[in-house]
């Protein structure tokens, strides 16, 4: 029996962290659904990226309320997840608070933890104000109704839960350190949760430690209910967005990739020396799609890119398009990708791997054409994402889709485009006149 | 009207010789009649400034950059290959375009078709003109002028070149005045895309209209912009908010052929 706490704990633990590690598999094997990319170029500018944007954070700041109110989240969320290592060497040791040797440095350590907690919970709240009483424009797009919206929220409950847990299990350890109860030696700084143990004055020794035993575990498992919540939420972000800046676009925003599948034909095209009517080479594979109209046409760092969004929305904040009332926005792209991602990949678990056809695809069931039409290509979102996500190479590649598998632009676009194919202009006029402005 | 001189490569490769660039004028520089008048200043300056420059003429076609945003992939590289052979037959090393479309594409897009070309955006050539003293500028028509640069997104987002459009716009000795989203967070005109050549989606405002607003509330004399497409949809949204007799619509070329 005097194993019992350790077992269970070493129960959860694995738990936590089997089912966890079960939906990462998904996670890759959805991710690696989408067609291969090379990203093995520019390696330092992709670390570099990765550091400065992920790691430093340098884009959140660009809105500073919000950027600041982040960085104070994301940097108490890594530090404060020290603490979670003795909690879980503790846990399965059955010791207590076992790096209290470390002395003054592990005053440090809980005070500096207990300091930034504090801050989390001040911007948990005011995020929370944010999405719920201020109603900023970003959060009430149609796209954030239902689930999403739920999400942003739930996603605050629990990291305030977490850190409301975390200090009143230093507060319950701090007045049984005060009473010199057994077990709870002296050790840590304690500057906020000293407050809190103001108002466990006159509790008993042994109510105390329910208290402080009860804190603990709902601490340490309310951590792996989160980490496992990960997969299912936006949340996500906190783990992709460290490969999604260095799998991000290192070349000028404005190159789009040329198709080599057309330059292969193209050029056949132009050689004079082609036979027009050889028969094809043997080996000549399928030829391939032209764009994307669904999930599986895209490429894996696209849909990296969809598990990685988290909803923020400054990408549609930024949108000419969306500004002006169009029904594109960038964000309800990605998170119709990964939606779509999902519901493949649910059909293929269901299906012993293979997917089933289900008669949906990601254009028109997800994505309309609408939306598909009313993009600038400004790269406005490109620039505004603080995690380099991209929607507009998705929204380019589907609309090679509507042109050159469908047929499908709008009737003025087709105009424009014979008039390349006849004349060499966008306009009907004449080859031969392109040099009279000179005179006019 | 003076008499501008205008040599094609053909002419110079009659003569054996090569320019010093090539100037690409593009489809909306050659057929358009308010992005002529661009063509034309923009020659102007180079004739001030002696430059020994071409233009491809008849030879020139369409970028092929607008059909790629729309989509459709193989006219684009049909397009891009056919000029790539005109281009590398007359061994063309540097390019200068007053369009950041036709910019961008063959900067970005044409390496890889087997275009290898320095291009440069027409305010990136000025301000080198400008530098090695080869361009004077007098700088007294626009002299305290309130002046507002709209950044083209194929020239600034796209491509970061925020600072040559601006510096050479100095010379003028103007005002010059930013909008309160410039630079890296510039509103789109509404012309990319392909959207020049198509009505918009449904929706409660134009993107031109909005982003004149922007221009609008730094209270200018002049918009100055850098791209044909951005020139046209700044003017007819001056037109939308009746603000063409208080303020016009120019290209960089312009201003500085009028200092």
């Amino acid at each position: 029996m005097e194993y019992l706490p350790n077992v269970l704990f070493a129960i959860v633990l694995i738990a936590g962290i089997g089912y966890f590690a079960k939906n990462v598999g998904r996670l890759r094997r959805n991710i690696n659904l989408g067609k291969d990319v090379d990203v093995s170029d520019n390696r330092k500018e992709r670390w570099k990226n990765m550091a400065r944007i992920a790691l430093g954070q340098s884009k959140m700041v660009v809105r500073p309320v919000a950027g600041l109110l982040h960085i104070i989240v994301y940097v108490g969320f890594i530090i404060i997840n020290i603490e979670v290592l003795e909690i879980i060497i503790d846990g399965l040791l059955g010791t207590h608070r076992v790096f209290a040797p470390l002395g003054a440095v592990y005053d440090f350590l809980i005070g500096s933890f207990e300091i930034l907690a504090f801050l989390v919970i001040v911007s948990v709240v005011a995020f929370w104000v944010r999405r719920n009483i201020i109603k900023l424009r970003r959060f009430l797009k149609p796209e954030m109704r239902g689930w999403p919206k739920k999400d942003g929220n739930l996603i605050l409950y629990i990291e305030l839960v977490l850190m409301v847990l975390f200090l009143t299990m230093n507060a319950a350890d701090y007045q049984l350190q005060q009473l010199g109860a057994e077990h709870y030696t002296k050790a840590g700084a304690f500057p906020v949760s000293q407050f809190i143990a103001q108002l466990m004055e006159g509790m008993s020794i042994s109510s105390l430690i329910v208290l402080e035993r009860a804190a603990w575990w709902m601490h340490i498992v309310g951590i792996l209910f989160f980490l496992n919540y990960l997969y299912f939420s936006k949340h996500l972000h906190i783990l992709l967005a460290f490969p999604n800046t260095f799998y991000g676009r290192v070349t000028p925003k404005g190159k789009f990739k040329n198709l080599e599948a057309v330059t292969a034909e193209v050029k056949l095209m132009l050689d004079p020396n082609a036979d027009p009517f050889a028969a094809p080479a043997e080996d000549t594979a399928e030829p391939d799609k032209f764009g994307v109209s669904d999930v599986r046409d895209l490429n894996w760092v696209q849909l990296l890119n969809a598990y990685t969004c988290t909803e923020c929305g400054r990408c549609t904040d930024e949108c000419p398009a969306n500004q002006t009332g169009k029904k594109l926005s960038p964000r309800k792209i990605m998170m119709d990708t990964r939606d779509r991602l999902e519901e493949v990949g649910k059909n293929m678990d269901q299906n012993k791997g293979e997917f089933k056809d289900d008669g949906k695809q990601l254009l028109d069931d997800y994505i309309t054409r609408e939306e598909l039409w009313a993009c600038t290509t400004c790269n406005a979102c490109v620039e505004a994402c603080p995690v380099s996500i991209d929607p507009l190479s998705i929204i380019m590649d589907m609309r090679q889709y509507l042109v050159m598998e469908q047929s499908a632009a709008p009737t003025e676009l087709n105009n424009m485009m014979s008039n390349i194919e006849n004349n060499g202009a966008p306009w009907p006029y004449n080859q031969m006149d392109r040099l009279n402005w000179v005179n006019e | 009207m003076s008499e501008l001189k205008v040599k094609t490569m053909e002419a110079f490769m009659a003569e054996g010789k090569q320019p010093e660039i090539l100037f690409w004028v593009g489809s909306a520089g050659s057929f358009d009649d308010r992005a002529k008048k661009i063509s034309r200043a923009f020659v102007k300056l180079l004739n001030k400034a002696n430059v020994d420059f071409a233009v491809l003429g008849t030879e020139e076609s369409c970028t092929g950059d607008v059909a790629k945003r729309a989509g459709n992939e193989f006219l684009f590289q049909m397009q891009a290959m056919m000029n790539i052979e005109v281009l590398n037959g007359y061994e063309i090393k540097r390019i200068v375009t007053c369009d950041p479309h036709s910019f961008n594409t063959i900067k970005n897009e044409y390496p890889e078709l087997g275009g290898n070309y320095e291009i440069l955006h027409h305010t990136q050539y000025l301000k080198e003109l400008m530098d090695a003293g080869r361009l004077q500028i007098e700088g007294e028509t626009f002299k305290g002028k309130r002046i507002t640069f709209h950044d083209p997104c194929y020239l600034g987002r796209a491509n970061s070149v925020f600072e040559a459009p601006r510096e050479a716009l100095a010379k003028t000795n103007a005002n010059l005045v930013e909008m309160k989203r410039h630079k890296r967070t510039a509103l789109c005109c509404g012309a990319g895309g392909a959207q020049m050549f198509k009505e918009p989606e449904k929706g409660d405002m134009d993107i031109n209209v909005m982003r004149t607003q922007d221009a609008l509330e730094t209270n200018p004399d002049i918009i100055a912009t850098g791209c044909p497409y951005c020139n046209t949809m700044m003017t007819d949204g001056i037109k939308a908010h009746e603000k063409e007799d208080k303020v016009t619509v120019l290209d960089v070329a312009e201003l500085l052929a009028n200092s």
